[in-house]
């Protein structure tokens, strides 16, 4: 693991995202409105929707062009859709995201 | 002869670990106990119950005079210890020295006092021990008197809810947005916040403390940030704790937020223990007792050369506050696979809520009914595997065994007095009685017993009584719930809204029943919606609960980009308007501009990044948001008129104006859509509008419920009045009247359909109070929202919103 500082969690509107910029493409912050902290692609599986900009509710985000919803735990499609995201460890700690990057590195480096 | 042991601090975990101690072996130590505060041991958990008057200072004393006497206590009470010699082995206290042969620290935390301005004016206190509780009782003894808590913690509200007990005017000042935030999730916190504003506590989040005012030395009121002055006779700070380490730290043991212990409670020096408050162990720091007496036992044992070993588990919370019922235990930070158990019953105020994760519980919160708080605390504690329980968990102990329910066996196997209707207190019986006495329907219930008439949540359950006392002659009707969240309908969900005054999301969540924690995408934007259509003064609209386009302000694209629009009063425009708009076209790379079918000019495919930046031009310019993303007014499409046509009759280009001056901001279930054309030729399609305005010789034909979108449809007159004046007051009271009564997402047209025409006619044509009193309502929420988004939105801080919050691209090119 390679934790990386991204900033204060309070940069992340409650219920909201923020997205990360990558070598492996927009990485999406979701903090939760019980103030949890998930990572995924930002990008929607069916056609390509910014899964940042979406509703989220309970541990879920609603994708804003067609409404998939996707589990911001396991990244998998919920309901009747078939798809999944890409999810990656993040952490709070005192106040600050602290995001796994082993992976983007690793792409970066092959 | 006995090994001479010397405790510092009298205090909860110290005085279970003599209790231990003097169990096992009564004579292998000769104790002497240091305590700054003047007294020795008392149960401190149980000053909250002295403060409100439940209990009295005597009732709380563990240890009294005779304990320590009898197991020869050397006790130095109201004596500080200054010093530790550890080469020595000597603790030196205020009033001389007392050689150890193993020495305990038990200092506990001092109170955390943030450093405002003012913060060390008379009448500022923590609440941590007997002498602040006094203070705060002899508040109680004169009439009149405020306070002012800071923190909405366990201790502040514990101080808030004694004071207020004993007649105290009491405001509670939380920085967060909810009470409790670290140990309750939102729908708690509410239920917690109505629980403390019924006992007559003003409660204030998201409130941000900035000084202290005094006079005399002595403080006088709270400042906010805001501009906000609380007055007060006594400020409580309750914000945190910090572990008391600095006697450990300058006698040179390790430590790090706390003294470091290990195990077996042993500091980095062989002689010296610690336990309480004042340690960290393995990273963990405490501020519960719990895990502090077994701390106890296991530094006791240690003492006594006997093997023990610390383990730290998971601890729960209860806030000692009558009336107010809470439980929580466990884990609710971040991880995988989590699953949660939400489970409401608003007319008992209960709200339940379990997080699994692998099928184990690992948190739970409680409010209203904690029964089973300790057997779900259990199976966190010990793992239990519940998958063969998933089904009934939720509804504790008594529910395990049985085959799952069926809610129709289930209202069947009621007891006969069970209560069905907890507003008018109806029990199963009453509609057994009145069902057999004739009544057929849902409103014969309703007539006879008054079950389900007033917050109507218990529908369900007499409709499933109805069904097994009539058998096949009643079919349970199955009207469209709104979603999965909740078995309303839009329409239940307004009228409950309003009768219950419903006035935040929590509350909704909460007193109708959610089913799940925050709904869905579904209802959230239509609870929203409702929430500021008929509260637009008391509540905020929430832009997490707006789809993109309305949370950004702005159309997304199907590439992820936006289109932006400004407003075109009327669709009349100015070479400068227009000469902006190609200058912002330009600077932002504007791939396509576009006339759009509303009369106005769209820029298509800007990037989300630059939103802020060209909404900033377009402001300068002196244009604002067209809101061409909205279920808000759109557009108001004029043609010529009088102005410059021949045949125009009145001035529609004025009157398109002034409606799209009076209306824009508005949010309504759908978007909505005006046009005014200056003769019946309508050149502006007014026939097949939302609401159409054509002018005529004598005035103004006002016609609404067109559409010419997935459906084509004309218009209907719906009045003909003979001024502008009165052609804006119907307009602004047909869409308030609109606004009040549709269901989220339906346009006037499907509306209008549902309520007849013939009745918005009597509201806004007839009535002339009515229409008066719905225009006023309108203005009432057009003060709050006539704004425009995009000024709001570029300001530097909200603007951030619209950036990367970082961008490693770059760092990794480094
Ligand atoms: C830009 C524009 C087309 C154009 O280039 O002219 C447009 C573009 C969109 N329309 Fe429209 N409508 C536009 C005028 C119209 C009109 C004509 C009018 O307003 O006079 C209609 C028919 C009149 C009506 O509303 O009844 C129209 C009926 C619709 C409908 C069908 C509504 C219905 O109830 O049947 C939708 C779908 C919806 O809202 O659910 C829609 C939805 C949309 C959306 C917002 C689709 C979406 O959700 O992404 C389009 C956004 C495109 C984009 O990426 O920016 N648009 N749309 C027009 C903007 C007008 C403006 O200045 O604000
Ligand atoms: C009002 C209130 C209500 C609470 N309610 C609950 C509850 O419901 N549930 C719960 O689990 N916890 C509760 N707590 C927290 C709980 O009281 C503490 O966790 C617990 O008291 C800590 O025990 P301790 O022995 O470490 O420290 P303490 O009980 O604070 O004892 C430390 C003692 O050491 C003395 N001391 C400090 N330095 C020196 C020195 N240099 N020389 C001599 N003496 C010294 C202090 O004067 C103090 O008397 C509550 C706390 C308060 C204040
Ligand atoms: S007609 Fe269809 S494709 Fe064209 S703008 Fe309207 S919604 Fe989009
Ligand atoms: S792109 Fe996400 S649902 Fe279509």
């Amino acid at each position: 693991m390679s934790w990386l500082d991204i900033g204060p969690v309070d940069q992340i509107p409650l219920r909201g995202a923020r997205v990360v910029k990558t070598r492996v493409g927009c990485v999406a912050l979701f903090r939760t409105a019980v103030d949890e902290v998930f990572a995924t692609s930002d990008r929607c599986p069916h056609k390509g929707g910014p899964l940042s900009e979406g509703i989220v509710h309970g541990r879920a985000v609603t994708c804003p062009l067609h409404n998939w919803v996707f589990s911001l735990e396991t990244g998998q499609a919920q309901g009747a859709d078939e798809g999944s995201i890409d999810t990656y460890a993040v952490r709070v700690e005192g106040g600050k995201i602290l995001l796994d990057t082993s992976r983007f590195e690793a792409v970066a480096a092959a | 002869m006995s090994k001479k042991l010397v405790v510092i601090g009298a205090g909860m975990a110290s005085g279970r670990m003599l209790e231990t101690l003097f169990d096992a072996d009564p004579a292998a130590y000769d104790v002497t106990l240091f305590n700054t505060e003047p007294r020795g041991n008392y149960n401190r958990l149980m000053l909250s119950p002295v403060l409100s008057g439940e209990k009295t200072y005597a009732e709380i004393v563990t240890h009294d005079d005779d304990w320590y006497a009898q197991h020869n206590v050397t006790c130095r009470f109201g004596e500080r210890v200054v010093h530790i010699d550890r080469d020595r082995k000597v603790v030196v206290g205020e009033n001389g020295e007392v050689p150890y042969d193993k020495l305990v620290l038990g200092m506990g935390s001092t109170p955390f006092m943030i450093p405002l301005p003012g913060h060390d004016l008379d009448g500022v206190i923590p609440y941590r021990d007997l002498e602040d509780t006094e203070r705060m009782m002899g508040l109680g003894a004169k009439t009149g008197s405020k306070a002012v808590v800071i923190g909405g913690g366990l201790l502040g509200l514990e101080a808030a809810a004694g004071m207020a007990a004993q007649g105290v005017d009491v405001t509670v000042v939380h920085i967060m947005g909810h009470l409790m935030e670290r140990q309750l999730d939102p729908a708690a916190g509410y239920l917690l916040r109505k629980a403390l504003v019924d006992k007559g506590i003003t409660v204030m989040c998201n409130a941000n403390s900035k000084e202290i005012l005094g006079q005399d030395g002595k403080v006088r009121a709270l400042l906010l940030d805001d501009g906000t002055e609380l007055p007060c006779d006594l400020l409580v700070m309750a914000v945190g704790i910090r572990p008391a380490t600095a006697l450990g730290e300058a006698a040179g043991l390790a430590t790090g937020r706390g003294i470091h212990v290990d195990d077996q409670m042993v500091t980095s020096d062989a002689d010296i223990l610690a336990l309480g408050e004042c340690v960290e162990h393995n990273g963990a720091v405490f501020g519960l007792v719990a895990p502090l007496y077994d701390q106890a036992k296991v530094l006791a044992q240690t003492l006594l050369g006997q093997e023990a070993t610390f383990v730290n588990k998971e601890v729960s919370t209860k806030l000692k506050v009558t009336g107010c019922d809470l439980f929580s235990a466990g884990d609710f930070a971040e991880g995988d696979d989590r699953e949660d158990i939400v489970f409401r019953d608003p007319a008992r105020g209960v709200y339940k809520r379990l997080i699994l994760k692998d099928n184990r519980i690992i948190g739970a919160v409680m409010y209203g009914d904690t029964a089973d708080g300790a057997w779900f605390y259990g199976m966190i504690k010990d793992g239990t595997d519940v998958s063969d329980m998933r089904d009934t968990l939720i509804f504790g102990p008594a529910y395990q065994g049985g085959a799952a329910l069926d809610p129709m066996a289930a209202v069947a196997a009621l007891p006969d007095e069970a209560e069905i209707c907890g507003c008018n207190g109806v029990s199963k019986i009453d509609i057994v009685t009145a069902i057999q006495g004739g009544a057929t329907t849902l409103g014969d219930i309703r007539a006879t017993t008054k079950a389900s008439a007033s917050c109507g949540t218990c529908t369900g359950l007499v409709e499933q009584l109805m069904g097994t006392t009539l058998g096949d002659d009643f079919v349970i009707p199955t009207d469209q719930a709104i979603c999965g969240c909740t078995d309303l309908t839009h329409e239940a969900l307004r009228r409950l809204i309003k009768s219950q005054e419903l006035k935040s999301q929590e509350a909704v969540w909460q007193e109708l029943g959610w089913q799940t924690l925050n709904g869905c995408h579904t209802c959230r934007p239509a609870v929203n919606y409702y929430l500021l259509a008929d509260w637009p003064l008391e509540y905020a609209d929430d832009p997490q609960s707006r789809f993109v386009n309305e949370r950004r302000h702005a159309n997304i694209q199907k590439d992820g980009t936006y289109s932006v629009v400004p407003r075109m009063w009327g669709g009349i425009t100015t070479p400068d308007e227009l000469r902006a708009i190609a200058d912002a076209a330009d600077k932002y790379n504007v791939p396509t501009v576009k006339v759009t079918g509303g009369q106005r000019i769209d820029l298509l495919g800007v990037k989300r990044e630059d939103l802020p930046a060209i909404w900033f031009d377009l402001n300068q310019a002196g244009m604002v948001s067209g809101h061409a993303y909205s279920k808000g007014l759109r557009t108001v499409k004029t043609c010529v008129g009088t102005d410059h046509c021949r045949f125009g009759t009145q001035d529609s280009t004025g009157l398109g104006i002034k409606l799209e001056k009076e209306l824009w901001g508005s949010w309504t279930p759908h978007k909505l859509k005006l046009a005014v054309s200056g003769c019946p030729r309508n050149c502006a399609e007014a026939t097949c509008k939302d609401i159409g305005v054509i002018c005529v010789d004598s005035g103004y034909e006002i016609s609404v419920g067109g559409a010419a979108g997935m459906e084509v449809k004309e218009t209907e007159l719906l009045c003909k009045v003979a001024t502008e004046a009165e052609a804006m007051e119907v307009i602004c009271a047909f869409t308030q009247l609109y606004r009040e009564q549709a269901k989220y997402l339906d346009r006037i047209y499907k509306w209008v359909a549902k309520v007849g025409l013939e009745w918005c006619k009597e509201q806004v044509v007839d009535d002339l109070e009515n229409r008066r009193a719905l225009a006023d309502r309108f203005e009432v929420s057009q003060s709050v929202y006539r704004t425009d988004p995009w000024a709001e939105q570029a300001r530097p801080e909200p603007a951030k919103q619209f950036t990367p919050i970082a961008d490693l691209t770059l760092e990794a090119a480094e």
